[in-house]
């Protein structure tokens, strides 16, 4: 797989998978990798804590909160006074609870007003959280079946059209090496794929322990140094094994970046994965 | 108190902590320790995966209810997954004034779609189920394998925010308090329904509008068990255990727990840092010459880097409010056996 490629399919990528797997490391290198080969980058961060800035100095974050969105479209949508009795009376949760997804497709419906702009060459955007990514990629198709006309489904419309469209928007599917985030992977691309339609960049593979097998028999018996080899080895050839296995039931391109130590990762860790995401060039 | 005797003697184990941490294994662990010791224990898992079915001899996966599990010791363990769906339907029906009202809930379209996706919904049928599972004759300990989210434990405020559908605007624009309690608003006098009804559309409204209609009259019932629930949590017999792995978002999340829980005057029982790296022992005085030794050599000179190094990260992050942490390493493969998830038991208590 050719990172620039990757880089370049899609004006807009969303990068998904289960909590914990590091989504927003990967949104980061992407971001990073991006930036390196000069392309115009912004970051979109969905609600939580943010963290892309520490991650990204000197790039361009935006943070998007549903409940923000949510007020600007009613707000920009003639549906302003309402939108300030909704605010004032925390009933902007009522519009969100009555259409369900509504809330994402506000999310989606920015990020597509900014892809429109054309001031962008990639954004990317860190997904939303476990369990809810598939109803976020899917809001767009939900929202037309229920609200069959009215400026939401208009919206809706305009949402599905850019993310059906390989050209304008892929995920990115982010998984470890691991049985159950395997697993999950595989469902969620079976998924979106069927149902949403949606184009499927390559699955990023996260904290792979790359490297050979160590000689565990030269050293001697019982040791730290046979103790530690065998651990390495079993953990490497897991890994290996997980990203086989994931290749077998999914023909989608795998892209591995490696394991890194320590508890935080830093801006200097991003450059190095950014390195590695960069070095896999050679097909 | 040990994290064994904590197991001892509570009736209840809430485990928190984020995603990926390994949590569910942690509170099957806890599972294991407690039939050994002569427990009959029940782990109420949120997590779908079959895999923690496949390890615990649970052919075809858990269901919402308990299936007794063939485990070593004098004492019993038995799991089960979390349903937020049947819970709801279950405490529906234990709390409506009639069958039909019951059914007319149950059949409604913005219940079936919304209401167990509601925010709070899913957290607080872990809590009620937890009330169910600790009145069950079967079970003297009930330990829970909390939602992974930051509202998991959302269910120790007051009374009044558990129950959040009812709190929710939508049911307050609705309903007004008559002598005979609440009553629904008729839709067409509220001008801001309409314009709600222009956003959403008629149907979708009209569905959520006969939802808050029909659970009319249950709010009490509801409010009741509320009560009961945050009871049983802040007794002396229910016990917090907080998950972690090593990294710093893990361990920012266990701390947010940790707070979380202080301020409803509750306490960490113990804290679980998961998935360390192993440590072997000494390094070797030098590094030796072949390629193949000096390989090995930097093997364990670079896993025990990254074990110090996770440790002093990890201890610093970890607050002084976060107490008795237990270290477990990383196992080479996955956790996917009963075998497996004996060494972690045992690596946790032995």
């Amino acid at each position: 797989m050719n990172p620039l490629q990757f880089l370049t399919s899609a004006t807009v990528t969303i990068v998904a998978g289960k909590g914990g797997v590091g989504k927003t490391t990967v949104t980061a290198v992407l971001a990073r990798a991006a930036i390196r080969n000069g392309l115009r980058v912004l970051v979109v961060e969905l609600d939580g804590k943010p963290a892309l800035g520490r991650l990204l100095p000197g790039v361009e974050v935006l943070q998007l909160s549903a409940t923000a969105a949510l007020a600007e479209y009613l707000d920009t949508h003639g549906f302003s006074r309402v939108a300030k009795r909704l605010a004032r009376t925390g009933v902007i949760d009522v519009v969100a609870a009555a259409a369900p997804g509504i809330d994402d497709i506000v999310v989606l419906g920015k990020i597509k007003q900014l892809e429109l702009t054309g001031d962008y060459d990639l954004i990317v955007v860190d997904g939303p959280a476990a369990g809810h990514a598939i109803s976020f990629l899917q809001s767009a198709r939900s929202l037309m079946d229920t609200i069959r006309s009215g400026p939401v489904h208009t919206q809706a419309g305009e949402v599905a059209a850019m993310m059906t469209d390989a050209a304008r928007c892929q995920v990115a599917l982010v998984t470890l090496p691991e049985t159950t985030p395997v697993n999950e992977t595989v469902e969620t691309a079976y998924a979106l794929e069927d149902r949403v339609g949606i184009h499927l960049g390559p699955l990023v593979v996260n904290g792979v322990d790359q490297g050979g097998l160590l000689a565990v028999a030269s050293a001697p018996s019982g040791s730290a140094l046979q103790l530690a080899a065998e651990f390495r080895n079993a953990r490497r050839a897991m890994h290996a094994a997980e990203c086989s296995r994931m290749a077998d039931e999914l023909a989608l391109p795998q892209v591995h970046l490696p394991l890194i130590a320590g508890s935080q990762l830093v801006a200097d860790d991003i450059e190095k994965l950014a390195d590695a995401l960069l070095a896999v060039s050679a097909p | 108190m040990t994290l064994t005797e904590h197991v001892g003697s509570a009736e209840v184990i809430v485990c928190c902590g984020s995603g990926g941490v390994g949590k569910t294994t942690v509170a099957a662990a806890l599972g294991l320790q407690a039939a050994r010791m002569g427990r009959r224990a029940v782990v109420a898992t949120i997590d779908p995966a079959k895999r923690l079915a496949d390890a615990l001899g649970v052919p075809g996966g858990l269901g919402n209810d308990p299936v007794k599990l063939g485990v070593d010791g004098p004492g019993e363990l038995w799991a089960l997954m979390l349903d937020t769906a049947s819970t709801f339907d279950g405490l529906v029906r234990a709390n409506a004034e009639t069958v039909e009202q019951a059914e007319r809930i149950l059949a409604n379209g913005f219940y079936r779609n919304v209401a167990g996706s509601l925010s709070g919904t899913q957290e607080y049928m872990a809590a009620e189920r937890l009330h169910a599972l600790h009145d069950d004759e079967r079970f003297d300990l009930v330990i829970i394998d909390t939602p992974p989210t930051r509202n998991a434990l959302d269910f120790l405020d007051a009374p009044n925010t558990l129950t959040k559908f009812i709190d929710h605007p939508l049911f307050k624009i609705l309903m007004v308090p008559t002598r005979r309690g609440l009553k629904v608003l008729n839709i067409a006098a509220q001008p801001i329904l309409r314009t709600i009804g222009k956003v959403v559309g008629g149907a979708a409204l009209a569905d959520a509008v006969a939802f808050f209609q029909a659970f009319a009259g249950m709010e009490t019932g509801f409010r009741q068990r509320a009560e009961e629930v945050m009871v049983l949590l802040h007794a002396d017999v229910s016990r917090f255990v907080l998950v972690a792995s090593p990294r710093a978002d893990t361990i920012e999340e266990a701390r947010y727990f940790a707070d979380r829980l202080q301020g409803s005057n509750l306490a960490v029982a113990a804290t679980v840092v998961n998935r360390c790296t192993p440590t072997f022992g000494e390094l070797p005085e030098s590094r030796p010459n072949g390629p193949e030794d000096a390989a090995l050599y930097d093997n364990l000179a670079e896993l025990q880097t990254a074990a110090v190094a996770e440790r002093t990260q990890a201890s610093e992050l970890l607050a002084e409010e976060v107490v008795h942490t237990t270290w477990v390493p990383t196992l080479p493969g996955d956790v996917h056996s009963l075998e497996s998830l004996e060494t972690i038991r045992a690596l946790l208590f032995d």
